[in-house]
């Protein structure tokens, strides 16, 4: 048993703080990660994050990234990259698949799903044109491979991703010609909504797109005002000259390794839709299998990577790797920097949100 | 008393009363007597650095870090540190001086400012109110790439100004 590493899959912002965790304890750890890089999406996260001290808040997220990255070289982990896992069985066999030749088997002792979230979609005629796009397809092309997928760009969605991205697209060199939203009230903090504000861009509130238009790719875009069910409005069509569309309209968490492993899940709008149940220590229905991170519901990088620690140290802890008062010091510092994020008028919701996930969890 | 106008979640930003309304800006006097800084975060988000970044103490945001930023006037002395430091760029620091007012403020785009540039100093929505004109512009390292110009304009418009207009890049 004890030869059986823990594998985490995933090496974004959770599954390295959770790989972090485990080395650090002394557990046999190995990570994989489909891309050929690690990090997730923190790399494409040029502006500085929020939080405190701890939680390297005022850090570029890049730079966060690099950090966790020189940590885990540091420590040896075992990181495989290119390597996706495409199943996992009831006895903890992992079934990964190397560079898309190779596959094999992995008999993990615990297992840490860290696949993050998929953004969401929205159809509306013209949606398959060339230029439109989600907004975090576009944060990888402008900020990963350094292309500038447009110069005129309407967001759809004033969340934080869509505000983000939008700030980054200028600051690229590109033009955002608007930002709408359906609710009456725009989503991301004000503080990001106002650096595009005093760029100049318009926000529309109670508005969606009706349809995109062009030959090879798109050319335009055609938004509309919405009533108090989100019905359109007659007459208040505007067309605008796009030739880039940021869908920013939520993330789902990625459950598909979760459900394979026969954890079960719950439904919270709040964070994302559907996701597995967790207990405080992050650990799934499925007792040696845990979730952290977007997959664990849709949050943010700086409570993906507490939650990757919670876990490692948890497993860790359950290996026999850390004594019982060292996994509750741990366990209980990680939480206290974790409910310093979930407060605000922001953090508020998804506190509530995962405290139902929590008290769900203990009731089955 | 008039409720101000609220177009903070409708249009992106707050306006003048909503931030008067939150006490975080200084008044025409206080802009006036010496160099103040301006902190434009009225939503409680878990965000400190602006404390941390103060080698003063001016700033306090304490326990839990959702509560708003505090600044304490006269322990500030208008250093500056805390304008790169704050990752909603946020933070400006304003003076009139007769004529004249002065404005040092964040600045993420290229290409960068040069001292002499001649600008336009644009509001909160990203209207032109003023010409204006850089005459300093900051990169040092710990900034950690966030530039922080000062640019000078016309001091009737020191309470709307809060940055300048992008040029093409």
């Amino acid at each position: 048993m004890a030869d059986k590493p823990v594998v985490v899959v995933g090496a974004g912002p959770a599954g390295l703080c959770a790989a972090i965790e485990l080395k650090k304890a002394g557990a046999p750890v190995v990570l994989l990660d489909e891309n050929d890089k690690p990090g997730g999406q923190l790399f494409k996260q040029i502006h500085k994050f929020f939080g405190s001290r701890e939680h390297k808040a005022g850090t570029r997220g890049f730079d966060i990234g690099t950090g966790l990255l020189d940590e885990s070289l540091r420590l040896g982990i075992d990181v495989r990259l290119k390597t996706e896992v495409v199943g996992v069985d009831p006895g903890l066999r992992v079934w990964a698949v190397e560079d898309r030749g190779r596959s094999y088997l992995l008999e993990a002792s615990r297992l840490v799903i860290a696949t993050g979230a998929t953004e969401n979609a929205l159809s509306f005629p013209g949606w398959t044109l060339p230029g439109v796009m989600t907004a975090g397809c576009a944060q990888t092309l402008v900020n990963v491979y350094r292309v500038l997928p447009g110069k005129r760009v309407l967001i759809i969605g004033s969340g934080n991703v869509g505000v983000i991205v939008g700030y980054q697209l200028m600051q690229a060199g590109a033009e955002v010609v608007g930002v709408v939203e359906a609710a009456p009230t725009l989503g991301g903090y004000g503080v990001h909504t106002a650096k595009l504000a005093r760029a100049g861009v318009p926000f529309h509130v109670r508005t969606t797109v009706a349809r995109a238009e062009g030959g090879e790719s798109l050319e335009r875009a055609t938004i509309v005002g919405l009533d108090d069910s989100f019905k359109p409005l007659p007459g208040t069509e505007r067309t605008l000259e796009v030739d880039t569309i940021c869908l920013a309209v939520g993330l789902t968490p990625s459950v598909e390794l979760p459900s394979l492993a026969g954890c079960a899940t719950t439904y919270v709008p709040e964070l994302g839709g559907r996701m597995p149940l967790h207990d405080e220590y992050m650990r799934s229905s499925v007792e040696e299998v845990y979730v952290v991170g977007d997959t664990a519901g849709v949050e943010e990088a700086s409570t993906a990577m507490e939650e990757g620690r919670l876990a490692g140290i948890h497993a860790a802890w359950s290996l026999g790797y850390l004594d019982d008062a060292a996994m509750e010091a741990g366990a209980a510092e990680t939480r206290r920097r974790l409910d310093a994020l979930r407060q605000g008028v922001f953090g508020k919701k998804r506190f509530d949100a995962k405290s139902r996930v929590l008290e769900e969890s203990h009731n089955r | 008393m008039n409720v101000p106008e609220r177009t903070l979640k409708t249009k992106g930003a707050p306006s003048l009363g909503e931030l008067e309304a939150a006490g975080m800006l200084p008044g025409l006097e206080d802009l006036k007597a010496r160099a103040c800084l301006c902190i434009e975060c009225v939503e409680e988000i878990p965000c400190n650095p602006c404390e941390t970044s103060c080698p003063r103490g001016a700033i306090r945001v304490g326990s839990p870090i959702t509560n708003l930023p505090a600044l304490d006037r006269d322990k500030c002395t208008a250093c500056g540190l805390c304008i790169p430091a704050c990752p909603g760029i946020a933070i400006t620091i304003k003076r009139v001086e007769g004529e004249k007012a002065t404005i040092r403020f964040p600045w993420e785009y290229l290409p960068r400012p040069e001292a002499g540039d001649e600008v336009r100093m644009v509001d909160r929505l990203g209207r032109v109110v003023c010409p204006g004109r850089v005459t300093g512009v900051n990169e040092a390292a710990r900034n950690d790439r966030t530039a922080v110009v000062t640019a000078e304009f016309a001091s009737e418009h020191v309470l709307s100004v809060v940055s300048m207009q992008r040029g093409p890049r």
